[in-house]
């Protein structure tokens, strides 16, 4: 496989970099992925929290999935763990929401109170 | 489900579940007429014969938090829908193989969708699991496995950004190879 080449540089190139973004606070992203998401439309919302965080260099965020967390009918949901442990809980979400989250959320750390379970079930 | 990829995503969900570390995924184009075959193969901790027998009840599921299933009444739902069966073998303590079959040249086939997007997904999501892809058809044939990736990374991260994004367009590519012309739908 001729990309594997590609895939060593990737590698090399990595690796001189990491010594800078190894230390610091974890923040995690979940999405929910069930069968009632994934038929709601989370897997752009996945693709999008990606591509935002990708398109903006960060580095301290993961982006990972779970199963139905159990209010279908709110889905695509997905859960924000922050550094100190605090959950956010979004939901309706699409592609466009998740953007905002990561820049108002993740860039400057301030809950998008309208997209939250608690404003979705006043 | 619109497409395929969708499917994947749902399925893999359950051999998660499963407590699977060893997922393999196949795709491959076979047989006259022409038939498309999803196969999933993983090491989770398998079903009984009873429980196979009911999983493609809607009202069937492991999962405590409700009991209604519906990832895998979909899946044989849209194969059964483009002239195809689905198929699962398990035994207890050994892993499942579940395989979806579709007609391709069947109208109402489903399309592929976006399967490199999917894949990469599932490895960033589940960056510990071993994934072999694996795809064919009279044309050509692709493989990717993680292990060998991980080798070849030498300690750099699965879910890097680069790494995931490379991974993703060397599925694309494999995608282009095996089944160009043949699926149409590649874009």
């Amino acid at each position: 496989m001729k990309s594997i080449e590609e895939l060593k540089a990737i590698r090399d190139k990595t690796l001189k970099e990491m010594s800078i973004r190894d230390n610091e606070d974890k923040v995690r992203i979940v999405v929910g992925m069930a069968t009632c998401g994934i038929a709601a439309g989370a897997k752009p919302v996945m693709s999008a929290f990606i591509d935002e965080l990708n398109k903006r260099n960060i580095n301290n965020v993961s982006v990972s999935m779970t199963g139905c967390i159990g209010i279908c009918r709110l889905e695509p949901v997905a859960e924000v763990f922050d550094s100190s442990g605090e959950k956010t809980t979004y939901v309706k979400l699409d592609a466009e929401k998740a953007r905002r989250i990561v820049a108002e959320h993740i860039v400057n750390q301030k809950v998008v109170t309208e997209f939250t379970v608690g404003a979705a079930e006043r | 489900m619109k497409d395929l990829s969708l499917h994947i995503m749902d399925i893999i969900q359950n051999s998660i579940v499963a407590g699977a570390d060893k997922i393999n995924i196949s795709l491959r184009v076979e047989g006259t007429p022409q038939m498309l075959v999803l196969e999933i193969l993983d090491n989770g901790k398998g079903m009984d014969e009873e429980f196979i027998r009911k999983v493609t009840d809607p009202f069937k599921t492991s999962r405590t938090t409700r009991n209604v299933g519906l990832g895998i009444p979909l899946l044989e739902q849209s194969a059964k829908m483009a002239g195809g069966e689905l198929d699962i073998k398990s035994e207890p303590g050994k892993g499942t193989t579940l395989k979806a079959r579709f007609n391709i040249n069947h109208i109402d086939r489903i399309p592929l969708g976006d399967i490199p997007e999917t894949i990469k997904m599932l490895i960033m999501a589940n960056p510990n699991i071993s994934w072999t892809i694996h795809l064919s058809s009279p044309n050509d044939d692709f493989e990717l496995d993680t292990d060998e990736l991980k080798h070849h990374l030498d300690g750099v991260s699965i879910t890097n950004n680069n790494v995931l994004e490379w991974i993703q367009n060397t599925i694309f590519d494999g995608i282009k190879l095996v089944y160009g012309g043949v699926l149409d739908e590649v874009n």
